[in-house]
């Protein structure tokens, strides 16, 4: 996400470059002031202390550590896993992208449903969603139980592959969709106007456009997918993780699953060089306030084809999980099971996921209008230590707080503070992904506008730059909340004692077949998500500046 | 535009309102056991005692993990684990502190710890779980070494990154040696043997006809059938004598670090209670391993199984040679 504004557009996406490059020039070489340094570094100490734990735990690596990692295998494994995560990106960023143009740019009804119900499968647990489709596919499951037809087991590379599109286009799907509301309609409209057709002008106008958006979300994506464990192994893919926690389960000796950690860093900072190549110089903003464009009137086949898709998504989504859930629960009740509803993890869920997402917005705000203001090669690292934290196993991030908090934080420990300070870090590149979007929406020149009729460097920030990117930021508080929601290693492992949360009774119910008393707080887990989810959809309507 | 910054001050109220407390009479417990099966127990144990537990539940190898880098800083009084392995692991750390004899006597030695770090609570047997619609129990082997052959191949599942697994593994080294473990797991990689994550996973796949038969520990087939009704899998003891019909107890120490030992042994004497090991044997199906009470009708009796005579205290020593060979192997 370090490229910002002050290069020419080298493809002709925004001819705003072309017309005024000096002054563009001049605001992206302004120096930082100090206080936006300080608070950055304050926001990085958390995102230090996993990294500086693995950095001593390689030092400290013994022989077996170096085995495990030049063995042929572990080399397999990492070229599965980046070919994996290649092929969910590329089905997610199509998916999310698809889903975001079809619901804001065609005349369909429903759309607002539509939005909601496609976002939402951000917040299944991926593993809830691999068990689901276990469940309904198969010679014998639950499909086959209702229609006395049998479907094919889904496992391996395409059930991993499908569960992991599933779970994470929702991220494209936003930051695209919440990109696509601010871009400026008139390119479009001139390009409708000269007779090109809806392809062509979505191909040649707003798909350039959407890049900086399209690579925002997919970053998320890919990295996501690299570190997850949990829907991958239950498909029975073999991915890298799975030695990662292979090394925790099965050995005294922590430091081959550090060396290994080390590895998917490695590999996420190949995806983040990716990802600013595809991001390319070009620049994103417009002079013009945005406003409502004329929604594309389809008929016919096409309309039928724009919902089928749509339906398609959602069916997959959220229809099958949530059917599968359903079926558990009313097959529990009919037992005679009772549903116990444990009202502690609603409130545990809900005030861990608010307070880890206030806590990333408020440290986004200096990592993104660095990164994307003042841009230097201090502030490109700070950006990609946050994506790497990201990209890390939670069960790793965890124990190296473990480690530090028993030793040093004395009551800190296993405190709501830290927990909710751990989630934040863990979650943060989604609030500056999402609000560094946002940013480089807006053009810089309002600033400079600010600056040149004599305001402060650190009044400009508060009253120009933090509200313009505040839907971004919005957003991104969104996304962590709803990532919070679902988040597991870290919750086991640094939750007060007794703190409870909808994941952690999902995965303590599940994994012990209770699958009954697992669709319960599943259930309530999407309706209680689809709250913020369609506040944060329906409110941030267009940028009315 | 002022209001809109006021929320980078949460953080700042957060921390402000961060505390810990400590109870008197209240001890705690790091649970590898889960919540579902456990929480009853533990609150038999509080009604009686009045000692309130704070139970942290989570994998037990993670648990483990845990608690060797908190060192001799761990909140945690008592550690209650699924597996002999990540109970070694603590004990290898020199964590636990030994058992009182009383303590270690109500459980036969071959389920403890030989050092008293730890004691067995309840065991359970390592089985072939099989697809009763596609096979009989007379057509399964008799130990692990039979499904290397070709007739084998893709039928039988393992779940090889976990934690029971990786302590069959051990136990097959001190009991075969590691040439033969090696020359095993690498027959079972040639032979396609479909791996899964863990216990529960292969039991579902078994019973949903996905894979016709797998390596698992007994008791996971009893909550499916709780919670399917009708299935189709079925247990099989195997009778070799071998790593693969090893009884494999959960268990549970104390941490040397804890200064609520009082209160913690009581804790492993409830544990270790006629009322607890009741519990075990009607809730969890596993086997009752003191008190006198007897395991489910449903299943052979323990001294019917024959099992290997083998020193379990000595699992964690050979659990990172274990997982060695299966990453050697190609498994992992």
């Amino acid at each position: 996400m370090s490229l910002g504004v002050g290069q020419l557009g080298d493809r002709g996406v925004s001819p705003e470059a072309l017309r005024e490059p000096a002054i563009v020039a001049r605001s992206a070489q302004r120096r930082a002031p100090r206080w936006l340094w300080i608070a950055a570094a304050a926001v990085l100490v958390p995102a230090v202390v996993p990294l500086a734990f693995l950095g001593a735990r390689v030092l400290g690596a013994t022989d077996a550590a170096w085995q495990v990692l030049f063995s042929g295998r572990t080399f397999e494994l990492v070229l599965r896993s980046m070919a994996f995560t290649t092929a969910v990106t590329i089905s997610a960023a199509v998916i999310g992208v698809g889903a975001a143009w079809l619901t804001l740019r065609l005349d369909l009804a429903w759309r607002r449903t539509f939005t909601v119900l496609i976002a939402l499968p951000l917040v299944i647990p991926s593993y809830v969603l691999a068990l689901t489709f276990l469940s309904f596919f198969g010679p014998r499951g639950l499909f086959a139980d209702v229609t006395g037809f049998g479907l094919p087991s889904i496992t391996g590379f395409l059930g991993a592959w499908i569960v992991l599109t599933l779970s994470t286009y929702p991220y494209v799907f936003l930051i695209v969709r919440s990109a696509l509301r601010r871009l400026d309609p008139s390119l479009e409209e001139a390009a409708r106007g000269l007779g090109a057709s809806p392809w062509r002008t979505f191909r040649t106008i707003t798909l350039p456009q959407l890049r900086p958006a399209i690579a925002a979300g997919s970053l998320l994506v890919a990295l996501y997918t690299l570190s997850d464990f949990g829907a991958v192994s239950l498909m029975r893919f073999d991915a890298f993780t799975r030695v990662i926690y292979a090394q925790y389960a099965g050995r005294i000796d922590r430091t081959p699953a550090a060396v290994l950690a080390v590895v998917l860093i490695l590999i996420a900072l190949v995806v983040l060089w990716a990802e600013q190549r595809s991001r390319g110089r070009a620049q994103y903003f417009s002079r013009r306030p945005s406003r409502a464009l004329r929604r594309l009137v389809v008929t016919g086949r096409q309309r039928v084809a724009a919902y089928g898709a749509l339906v398609t998504i959602v069916l997959a989504g959220v229809g099958l999980p949530v059917a599968t859930l359903t079926a558990w629960l009313i097959r529990g009740l009919a037992r005679g099971d009772t549903i116990d509803m444990r009202w502690g993890a609603v409130t545990g869920s809900v005030t861990g996921s608010l307070a880890a997402a206030l806590i990333a917005m408020a440290a986004a705000v200096p990592v993104t209008i660095l990164t994307v203001r003042y841009r230097s090669r201090a502030a490109a690292w700070l950006d990609r230590s946050v994506y790497v934290v990201f990209s890390i196993p939670h069960i790793t991030v965890a124990l190296a707080v473990v480690f530090f908090g028993a030793q040093y934080l004395g009551p800190l420990y296993q405190s709501f503070t830290v927990l909710a300070i751990v989630y934040a870090t863990l979650f943060l590149a989604q609030a500056t992904g999402a609000a560094g979007a946002a940013l480089l929406q807006v053009n810089p020149h309002l600033e400079e506008a600010a600056r040149g009729l004599g305001r402060s460097e650190r009044s400009t920030i508060r009253e120009i730059t933090v509200p313009l990117m505040w839907r971004g930021l919005l957003t991104g508080g969104a996304l962590v909340f709803l990532t919070t929601m679902k988040e597991l290693p870290a919750t086991l492992l640094l939750r007060p004692t007794g703190f409870d949360t909808m994941a952690v009774r999902i995965w303590s119910t599940a994994n012990e077949f209770f699958y009954a008393r697992a669709a319960a707080p599943a259930l309530l887990l999407l309706a209680i998500s689809a709250i913020p989810m369609y506040l944060m959809l329906s409110r941030l309507r267009d940028p009315g500046t | 535009m002022r209001g809109r910054l006021a929320f980078l001050f949460i953080p700042l109220a957060l921390i402000a309102a961060a505390c810990g407390g400590d109870d008197g009479d209240s001890i705690t417990v790091y649970s590898g056991r889960s919540e579902e099966l456990i929480a009853p127990l533990i609150e038999q144990f509080a009604e009686a005692t009045g000692i309130n537990v704070e139970v942290r539940y989570g994998d037990s190898g993670e648990l483990a993990a845990t608690i060797l880098e908190e060192g001799a800083n761990s909140p945690a009084d008592v550690f209650f684990a699924q597996d002999p392995a990540s109970l070694g692991a603590v004990a290898e750390g020199g964590q636990f502190a030994t058992l009182d004899d009383r303590v270690l006597g109500q459980v036969s030695a071959r389920f403890s710890d030989s050092a008293g770090a730890w004691v067995g609570v309840s065991g359970r047997a390592r089985v072939v779980v099989f697809d009763t619609t596609e096979l009989t129990a007379d057509e399964l082997p008799i130990d692990e070494s039979a499904f290397t052959n070709p007739e084998w191949r893709g039928r039988i599942a393992i779940a090889p990154t976990n934690g029971s697994f990786l302590a069959f593994v051990a136990a097959k080294i001190l009991l075969d040696g590691e040439p033969a473990t090696l020359e095993w797991l690498r027959g079972m990689a040639a032979n396609e043997a479909p791996t899964y994550p863990k216990n529960s996973a292969i039991v579902a796949a078994v019973d949903s006809g996905e894979v016709e038969a797998g390596l698992v520990n007994h008791y996971y087939l009893f909550r499916r059938i709780a919670e399917e009704g009708d299935v189709v899998a079925a247990n099989h003891f195997l009778s070799g004598d071998s790593a693969a019909s090893l009884v494999m107890p959960a268990g549970a120490g104390i941490l040397a670090s804890s200064d609520k030992s009082d209160a913690a042994s009581r804790f492993i004497d409830f544990l270790l209670s006629a009322d607890a090991q009741a519990y075990f044997a009607t809730e969890t199906y596993e086997y009752p391993l003191a008190a006198g009470v007897d395991a489910d009708p449903s299943l052979p009796p323990l001294d019917t199984i024959e099992t290997p005579n083998l020193d379990l205290s000595r699992l964690a020593e050979m659990l990172d040679r274990a997982t060695d060979l299966v990453a050697e192997a190609g498994l992992l």
